[in-house]
């Protein structure tokens, strides 16, 4: 571990955040370096072949693999001002040097020095428990749209989903573009937690959405045979006769949980939020951790749209680039606050309203 | 499989069973009298996303005061040319047009499926759970915003009108 | 391969077809995509057998969090295969168990 890589600004996670982050730093001036787990950058943005909601700003109606083209152009315009390090994972980082361990592939390690950080890592899947949970074919959502909508393998024949939250409603739609059969909607709340044109999208196709379900076994021997689903009644309790659904796959949409390993061995104060899906970092308006050389933004800040992720990503990038003494226009931070708040004004926005309130700080003592 | 089948818990699946705001009809009068059509919006919740009202040349889709307001028509504005129902997100937004004939309307619906009908192809028609309801004959088929998300006009039985919300094409 | 023929909205580009092996067998996959996917797309869907219960495991989440996917690749135990590309002659092997590091194997 000889080698030593320093930038001004590292960015962790090269998803809808971390871009956005890096773009706006570097298009003020502050020599970024992104490091990217997978092969590509992009994260979720590149699996997704809906087009988003929101207003234009967010890129309202384009669709998601094509906002990260738009996010990587920008970046590309900035020429070396970053650099992108894929197939390249953050693995610890020791406070009292101030230093990140990384590795490339498998066999890669090195040091990082960063004047500052912006922990963008993202979420990751949820399972919930019941027998069986562990063959293969029971599959991640995001797994199923990596295999699908990046590098164009069938999945499967038929597919029983979990959860009708957004992802499990737009992954649904995306296995009936790629041809897969969805076998049902399993969700054990009264009502979809995703948006409600989004439901109907898949109802309208003949998928259907069994909520007061929940899945209570997935049969097989080596793999995946089917699933056994039963009714809930008010309390959750499981009440009425088990199923059994024939399917390949089951796709857990579950829900995610924001992934903080670096903030915990950064020492950062942590709160768990459930309305955030998890433990998440204290931050002030500006994204600033208690860590005050390391920021936060998009999932890894609690579970949120997308089109959130990438506001949260400038408003972390133009604070770093701040406190790394570029010249910043205070205009700009208040307009993205706005996008921000308008995004979070509605119903569905009340949740994330309700766990960012209990993380906010006023402000670090300097 | 048993969906529940009460209204409440039929909505709560994401079939709509009422009109409310958000999902409101054209005047039945003009309606009828409308050549091209007039849109028909099914966007009951309210969530952040503008764009059948950014994308609409005409302010018919009233501008939104706040980002998560549910679309309002001002029917007296729509042209029925159905640039929202190629740009909506959600695809939410369907053209009906009842000048076709005595017994048919012509329905601007949506779609990102294979395979993709041709003019003049006969596809099933169906409801808001995907039942078969009818069959229809393609009379247009446009991709007007070049971004692969195609509008298929189809002329269907005119008492459906308010039954079918997609198609299914046999490739 | 099961691979989507066609799709609506997405055009697949593939990189160039490569020979490797799974436990000794030949199969064929897309350099630079990840070994777990070309497994997939050849209808391999075990990846590893656990230490203790000798349950099968595929992968899960498909990003390089959740420890599922590991195999031997070239020797190398406990390999992220959904997010390790795959290389012409690639050396892959169902894991059993922990794995040994090349040195101990030795």
């Amino acid at each position: 571990m000889r080698k030593t890589l320093e930038t001004e600004l590292l960015v962790i996670g090269g998803g809808a955040a971390g871009l956005c982050a890096a773009a706006e730093a570097a298009g003020a001036g502050v020599k970024t370096t992104v490091i990217e787990s997978d092969l590509h950058p992009g994260g979720q943005l590149v699996k997704q072949t809906h087009k988003f909601f929101g207003s234009k700003d967010e890129y309202a109606g384009t669709r998601g693999y094509k906002i990260s083209d738009i996010l990587l152009d920008e970046i590309k315009g900035l020429g070396d001002k970053v650099e992108i390090k894929t197939n390249t994972t953050v693995t610890a980082y020791y406070p009292e040097e101030g230093i990140y361990t990384a590795m490339k592939g498998e066999d890669e390690y090195y040091r990082i020095k960063a004047k500052k950080t912006i922990v963008a890592t993202g979420a990751q899947e949820r399972l919930i428990p019941f027998p069986n949970n562990d063959l293969p074919g029971v599959y991640g959502a995001g797994a199923v749209q990596t295999l699908m909508n990046v590098y164009g393998v069938v999945p499967g024949k038929k597919v029983v989903m979990v959860g009708a939250g957004n992802i499990g409603l737009i992954v649904s739609y995306q296995l009936t573009q790629a041809g897969v059969e969805v076998a049902a909607v399993v969700e054990a709340m009264p009502r979809v937690g995703g948006y409600w044109v989004h439901a109907a999208k898949i109802r309208r196709l003949g998928i259907p959405i069994l909520l007061q379900h929940t899945i209570t076994e997935a049969l097989g021997d080596q793999t995946i045979t089917g699933a056994v689903i039963q009714p809930l009644n008010d309390k959750f309790e499981r009440v009425g006769e088990p199923q059994k659904i024939d399917c390949d796959v089951i796709c857990m949409a579950v829900g995610l949980t924001p992934t903080t390993e670096l903030f915990w061995q950064a020492g950062c104060k942590m709160l768990f939020v459930p309305q955030l899906c998890g433990h998440v970092p204290f931050r002030d308006n500006t994204m600033r951790t208690s860590n005050p050389d390391i920021w936060v933004a998009g999932d890894a800040s609690g579970i949120e749209e997308a089109s959130a992720a990438m506001v949260e990503g400038r408003i972390a990038g133009f604070s770093a680039a701040k406190a790394l003494g570029k010249n910043m226009e205070q205009t700009k931070f208040d307009e993205y606050w706005k996008r921000l708040e308008h995004l979070r004004a509605g119903e569905v926005g009340e949740k994330i309203r309700g766990g960012i309130c209990q993380v906010l700080s006023a402000g670090w003592e300097a | 499989m048993s969906c529940g089948c009460d209204k409440t818990k039929l909505f709560n699946s994401g079939v709509l069973v009422d009109r409310m705001p958000g999902a409101i009809l054209p005047p039945q009068a003009e309606w009828e009298a409308k050549k091209n059509g007039y849109v028909v919006i099914e966007c009951p919740q309210r969530i952040p996303c503008n764009p059948c009202a950014t994308s609409c040349p005409t302010g018919a889709v009233v501008p939104f005061t706040d980002i998560n307001d549910v679309p309002t028509i001002d029917y007296s504005k729509c042209t029925g040319c159905a640039l929202c129902v190629a740009k909506c997100p959600g695809l939410a937004c369907f053209v009906i047009d009842l000048t076709y004939s005595a017994d048919k309307a012509v329905i601007k619906l949506p779609y990102e499926l294979v395979p993709v009908p041709a003019k003049g192809d006969t596809v099933k028609c169906l409801d808001r759970t995907g039942n078969v309801v009818s069959e229809g004959e393609v009379s247009m088929v446009s991709e007007p915003l070049k971004d692969q998300t195609i509008v298929v006009s189809v002329v269907i039985p005119k008492d459906k009108v308010h039954e079918i919300r997609a198609i299914k094409a046999v490739g | 391969m099961e691979l989507i023929k066609e799709h609506p909205i997405l055009e697949y580009k593939h990189g160039k077809e490569v020979v490797f092996t799974l436990d000794g067998k030949e199969l064929k996959g897309y350099a630079g995509e990840p070994i777990a996917m070309a497994l997939h797309a050849n209808g391999v869907h075990i990846y590893r057998i656990t230490p203790e219960m000798k349950r099968p495991r595929g992968f899960f989440c498909a990003i390089g969090k959740c420890s599922s996917c590991f195999m031997v690749v070239d020797g190398v135990p406990n390999v992220r295969t959904c997010v390790t590309p795959l290389e012409a002659g690639m050396k892959v092997e169902t894991q059993h168990g922990k794995g040994l590091v090349p040195l101990e194997a030795q």
